[in-house]
């Protein structure tokens, strides 16, 4: 069973750098995705905004393997800047997971 | 077992706090591309190579050596590798691995450039062995706080030598002083812009007109983030050469995958591979503008197409 992280969903709520509450889960991210990862982004910002801590860390590997070029947010229909978003879990993870700052 | 993320993140975290740079180099190996060219030291507008161009050839030395222990056993050997290298800098043995012959390439690369900006008759100097590696790397990374300490370190840099404008020679470079630097540098407000803008407003004409036949890899990092689109492609277009545009291009380019590299390699090289067969379908050999593109796609293409530094084709149109 997941459980809902506060601390997470702080960090989110307090942030000025994670906006994905314009996504409408088109998926057009994932398609145009080079890496072809089906998790990216939309499924993983999905847990990161209902707090599901447990489910962004199975998904480390993931974040990290993220190229960061953009593709998807060029041609996503309701500008969520998704590579920041993802910088924010790196940086969130390095923080809380990897004592790294 | 895939590389472990922790210590790989850790190791360029902590080169980055104690000795400046995610792979520190000696100031001879970061200069030695400017030998001759009589470039003065310092000025109101300098030519920033970030070190990246340099780096290249360490980073293909010892990415060849990651790529071993990729789903290897030694994998967890990794932390310990960290704490040694917080005593000696493992990057200096690297260095030493580093090809002879890839060095001089990419020291060639940035020559080309500062001389087609002295041939646009553009006023600047150079910070030699002042000059600091920018960070871009660990921001990717998500590392911020060892980026803020260092971007403010680098604003330093320019600022004890009174710097006003900076030229830019890669991408990340200029999208990290450009738009990431302003973010995390108080006051920051030193005008960045790329050779490729430069040289593109600057008027320069070529003296030479050319046959070259090539396909054109746009960086996500220009395209997407700087909006360098139009620039390489005006002083293309006045060379002579023929430019073709690849299915994805522009706002629209694919990525080269060596962002990968460092924790990823072989997903890095998939991604290239993918790329470098868009480019073949264009015709031509490719032309880069990014160092980590150029060996990204290099390494893919395993001689099948040749893959070029654009400032080669712009030396050779611009009579440099």
């Amino acid at each position: 069973m997941s459980r809902v992280s506060s601390k997470m969903a702080l960090a989110v709520k307090c942030s000025d750098t994670f906006n994905a509450d314009a996504c409408m889960h088109c998926g057009v991210c994932t398609a145009v995705c080079p890496m072809g990862i089906e998790m990216l982004p939309r499924k993983l910002f999905r847990y990161v905004q209902i707090g599901l801590e447990d489910k962004v860390k199975e998904n480390i590997s993931t974040i990290y393997s993220c190229l960061l070029c953009g593709m998807c947010a060029e041609n996503c229909p309701a500008e969520v800047n998704i590579a920041d978003n993802v910088r924010f879990l790196r940086k969130y993870i390095n923080e809380n997971e990897f004592n790294l700052s | 077992m895939p590389l472990p993320t922790k210590d790989i993140l850790g190791i360029l975290a902590d080169n980055l706090n104690q000795r400046k740079s995610v792979l520190p180099i000696s100031s001879a190996a970061a200069t030695r591309w400017a030998k001759g060219l009589d470039l003065p030291k310092g000025g109101k507008t300098v030519l920033y190579t970030g070190h990246l161009y340099q780096l290249i050839p360490i980073i293909d030395a010892m990415s060849g050596q990651m790529a071993k222990f990729e789903d290897s056993a030694l994998t967890k050997y990794f932390g310990l590798g960290r704490n040694v290298n917080k005593f000696i800098n493992m990057t200096f043995f690297m260095g030493m691995m580093a090809s002879k012959d890839e060095q001089k390439d990419y020291d060639r690369m940035l020559r080309n450039i500062a001389l087609l900006l002295k041939k646009a008759d553009v006023d600047f100097g150079y910070l030699y062995g002042e000059e600091l590696y920018s960070g871009a790397l660990v921001y990717d990374e998500g590392v911020d706080g060892s980026f803020a300490k260092h971007a403010q370190r680098v604003a330093d840099m320019f600022k004890k030598n009174g710097v006003e404008k900076i030229i830019t020679v890669d991408p990340h470079t200029t999208h990290t002083l450009r738009t990431v630097f302003p973010e995390f540098v108080k006051g920051f407000d030193i005008e960045v812009k790329s050779y490729l803008e430069v040289l593109a407003e600057s008027g320069i004409e070529p003296t030479n007109q050319i046959t070259d036949d090539l396909s054109l890899h746009d960086s996500c990092v220009y395209a997407r983030h700087e909006n360098v689109v139009e620039q390489p492609r005006a002083l293309l277009a006045k060379t002579g050469a023929k430019v073709n545009e690849p299915r994805l291009c522009g706002k629209n380019t694919h990525c080269c995958g060596g962002p990968l590299e460092s924790l990823f390699p072989s997903e890095s090289h998939r991604i290239a591979g993918n790329r470098v067969e868009q480019l073949k379908e264009a015709g031509g050999s490719i032309a880069t503008m990014c160092p980590i593109c150029l060996v990204s796609l290099r390494k893919a293409a395993k001689g099948s197409v040749k893959v070029n530094d654009l400032s080669d084709t712009l030396a050779k149109a611009y009579g440099v």
